[in-house]
């Protein structure tokens, strides 16, 4: 059990996860994260689950241990994510069907579990990662796209049902940031898409922090159901 | 005490700390019997939806095994799992069975 406040963050191998593990302890939390392979880092006040989100079990087993040990959750951030830039015309179902089920159904799993946790204290915030080609419409990404509109439906509809619960749900929608998730995209995609940003700069994982730390903030109680996308996109 | 039991001493426990919170409570004293949601339930469904993660929560902590009550077969039952304590705790008591058997003891 501990008094400090308690931050899950999925997909916290590499990125942007393991970017916000660390912004989170810096700023006074007990940090935990999880992803199918182990980081080659460690962290003090930082704990590490080997887990795919998209497994039930798995998932579960990672709260029960949570719960034993922490005795409760404060913020989760639904950073796991998978992208495959293809065509439509090209794309293989196995790679729809892996894309959705990270993205969507692992979402949906960790989120119900962490929100079990979080309304015994009847606080909680939930904070998913959308991305900037929903508003944009971007080409090749048809089925990323549209497993992040889905999230942020997932996100919209979850902040009504948890509201009662003293959880609210939100979305940060980053742009292109230069981790693994774009390192296939060619460049000049790249400066194609930051030219139709109202700033026309990739983002950086601070620009993410900079959000998740005000939707996790407790002042922020009276937000929720909202997306934020970053650079004006 | 056997499972059976236990289980339903477990669900009572729950039903009376919700109890303290509702209007219209839970009429624990008609045991296997009180009626929970449905056509004649206590509950309305959020306060259904609370009680099923209170349940589960407390069946885990008791016994130390994380179930789902509110898997897709048991929403499509046609007679709920959900209706009184005692069908309730019958069917706690079949996953729990499930469970196990998982696990490769019984």
């Amino acid at each position: 059990m501990t008094d400090l406040p308690v931050a899950l963050v999925t997909g916290s191998r590499n990125g942007i996860g393991e970017y916000l593990v660390h912004w989170f302890v810096d700023h006074g939390y007990r940090a935990i994260g999880c992803s199918r392979q182990l980081p080659d880092w460690t962290l003090d006040q930082y704990e590490h689950f080997l887990v795919d989100v998209t497994d039930e079990i798995a998932v579960k087993q990672m709260f029960s241990l949570i719960k034993q040990k922490y005795g409760r959750l404060d913020v989760l951030v639904n950073n796991a994510g998978v992208a495959s830039m293809n065509h439509s015309l090209l794309m293989p179902v196995s790679t729809v069907d892996r894309i959705l089920a990270v993205n969507v159904r692992g979402t949906f799993i960790v989120s119900r579990e962490a929100a079990k946790l979080m309304q015994k204290r009847k606080f909680g915030r939930i904070i998913n990662i959308g991305s900037f080609g929903v508003p944009l419409r971007v080409e090749g990404e048809a089925v990323y796209v549209a497993s992040k509109s889905a999230v942020v439906t997932l996100s919209q509809v979850m902040a009504r049902e948890l509201a009662e619960y003293g959880i609210t749900v939100n979305v940060v929608g980053p742009t292109a940031i230069e981790t693994d998730i774009i390192r296939n995209v060619p460049r000049e995609k790249l400066q194609r898409l930051n030219d139709q940003l109202a700033i026309k700069r990739f983002g950086t994982f601070a620009d993410v922090a900079n959000v998740v730390d005000f939707f996790a903030r407790p002042e922020s109680d009276y937000i929720t159901g909202q997306v934020i996308y970053l650079g004006g996109a | 005490m056997n499972q059976k039991e236990k289980i339903f001493q477990i669900i009572i426990s729950v039903a009376n700390e919700f109890n303290n919170g509702l209007t219209n409570r839970i009429p624990v004293e008609q045991g296997r019997d009180a009626p929970l949601y449905g056509q004649e339930g206590i509950l309305d469904s959020l306060g259904f939806v609370s009680f099923i993660v209170a349940v589960e929560q407390a069946i885990e902590e008791n016994t130390g095994v994380a179930i789902t009550l509110a898997d897709e077969k048991a929403m499509s039952q046609r007679n709920s799992p959900f209706r009184t304590i005692g069908t309730l705790t019958d069917f706690v008591l079949t996953l729990l069975g499930n469970e196990q058997e998982k696990n490769g003891h019984d």
